[in-house]
């Protein structure tokens, strides 16, 4: 079933400071379908972020609108997860109640809610750690009972700002693995803002390279790698891998 | 762990640091017994006036006076209970007040300047007003202890909320929370570490308020004895309400310091 689940249409968006008006998103147009996983790359600085925070409701873009399950996006909603660069999970709550705190603050917190979420952390290997509190848990475990905090909402559509750029590299792929099968088998769709290019050709169905700031589409790529078992990892070895790479490094013309 | 076997050099090493913290606690112990030693000595032997000075053994005979009628008990208790009502009243007040300023930025930036000439300026001097205003009761004393802990605690608790991870925050707002929610869930939890070391700092704050407070209503406590004392020349009094009072700061210090490490351990 391809429908649209998130329609960006004519987007702009300026930020001003008293020296000036700084455009970070230039007329950007973009629909994404059900159950698609989409990557945004494009360079530092160039409003990748920016664009998260407006589909999430959060920030309010200067013009255009985004349509949200065909819904104009007013605020934040319950329909989208969003997963920050670090885990942030509070050291002065469990585990448990770290996954439950969305659910906390939108008032959804009951039996069938709360069984949910034990039912998320058992399936996800966390089950031990419920009553544990985040500083007893390793790196991924922490990234995990993160996913999970964002799952437990059950948002439709999951906003990933690079949710793995302060782990070290192996943990990285592994986790990215981990997570990436949660969000098929919970069958998300997911928008994931990433730095790494690997990581997104091995991930992705879809991947739209965005130009520097004022950030506008630069071009976007179907990715079809010929793999048996479609993870991530496997993935890597996929013949098409390193032409797709290339192809995008090429476009993020990156100058040092 | 290797705790089954232990060598011979981790022996030599565990055993290097217990004698190291054994000569330490001695020497600190030692460094006590020998001030009050060389007191009492020169005292006996009349290099220092013991009118003037006094004498750890008149001090003894003071307490155990002070004791027989239990007067040491009211004014310390006094002491004691007026410092924590200042203490904890001071801490509750500016952390109220630090709320006010984060909820509303407008609020925080007018105040600014005043909260910085408050600060700098030294709350004893107010005293005097306080006595007229109030008069020369215990909550003069108690409004003195205020005044002196409640500024540093709204700064140094606003600063704390200031400096709340603003992709905590972020991540709350993505889940659509309110303002208070933001408070509550986040902002407060995450300044409790910073709000009871200003607590801290109050413990010692206040207890200076309580005794310039207790100098100037002059009616009951240690600062009443100690100013009773000089002014009737008992410098025995006088030692003896100051050695008090250094023991209850300490003790009050300390389980505050107590406090701060249980609830640190529970996070």
């Amino acid at each position: 079933m391809v429908e649209k689940v998130v329609e960006i249409k004519n987007v702009s968006m300026n930020y001003h400071t008293l020296s000036g008006e700084t455009r970070a998103i230039n007329n950007l147009s973009l629909d994404i379908n059900n159950g698609e996983f989409v990557s945004i790359v494009g360079p530092s600085g160039c409003g990748k972020s920016t664009l998260l925070s407006m589909i999430s409701g959060i920030l309010k873009p200067t013009s255009g609108s985004i349509l949200v399950n065909g819904e104009p996006v007013v605020g934040p909603s319950s329909n989208v997860g969003y997963m920050l660069q670090k885990d942030h999970l509070f050291g002065w709550r469990t585990v448990l109640k770290n996954a439950t705190l969305g659910l906390e603050i939108q008032k959804k917190l009951n039996k069938e809610s709360q069984a949910y979420v034990e039912h998320l952390l058992d399936e996800y290997g966390l089950s031990e750690f419920k009553h544990h509190y985040p500083k007893q848990l390793s790196g991924g475990m922490r990234q995990r009972a993160a996913l999970i905090r964002t799952l437990a909402t059950n948002p439709d559509i999951l906003l990933l700002d690079e949710p793995f750029s302060a782990l070290d590299y192996q943990t990285r792929l592994a986790i990215s693995e981990e997570i990436w099968l949660i969000i098929k088998k919970e069958r998300k769709t997911a928008i994931f803002v990433t730095h790494d290019i690997a990581e997104a050709v091995a991930a992705s169905d879809r991947i739209i390279v965005l130009s520097s700031r004022p950030a506008e589409i630069k071009n976007i790529h179907d990715i079809y790698l010929t793999c048996d078992l479609k993870t991530p990892i496997t993935c890597r070895e996929a013949p098409e891998f390193r032409h797709y790479f290339n192809k995008i490094w090429k476009e993020l013309d990156v100058h040092v | 762990m290797y705790n089954n076997v232990v060598s011979k050099e981790h022996q030599e090493f565990v055993k290097a640091h217990k004698l190291r913290k054994g000569s330490i606690i001695i020497t600190q112990i030692a460094l006590l017994v020998l001030f009050f030693a060389l007191w009492e000595i020169a005292a006996h032997y009349k290099w220092i006036d013991p009118f003037i000075m006094s004498q750890p053994s008149r001090v003894l005979k003071t307490i155990i006076n002070l004791t027989k009628d239990g007067s040491i008990f009211t004014h310390t208790g006094i002491t004691v209970s007026e410092t924590i009502i200042g203490f904890l009243s001071g801490t509750i007040l500016g952390t109220i007040i630090a709320i006010l300023l984060w909820w509303s930025e407008f609020i925080a930036k007018v105040l600014d300047p005043y909260l910085v000439v408050l600060n700098a300026l030294p709350k004893t001097a107010l005293g005097p007003i306080i006595l007229v205003w109030i008069g020369g009761t215990v909550s003069s004393i108690i409004v003195m202890a205020l005044l002196i802990s409640v500024i540093v605690t709204i700064l140094n608790v606003y600063l704390a909320f200031e400096s709340c991870d603003e992709d905590k925050v972020k991540l709350l707002r993505t889940l659509g929370a309110s303002k208070l929610q933001i408070l509550t869930k986040v902002v407060l939890p995450s300044s409790i570490p910073a709000i009871i070391s200003v607590l801290k700092i109050n413990v010692g704050l206040s207890l200076v308020g309580v005794i310039v407070g207790e100098f100037l209503v002059s009616r009951a406590g240690l600062g009443y004895l100690i100013i009773y004392g000089g002014q009737v020349f008992k410098m025995d009094l006088v030692m003896t309400s100051v050695l008090i009072l250094a023991v209850a700061a300490a003790l009050m210090y300390l389980s505050v310091a107590w406090f701060e490490k249980k609830l640190n351990k529970m996070r």
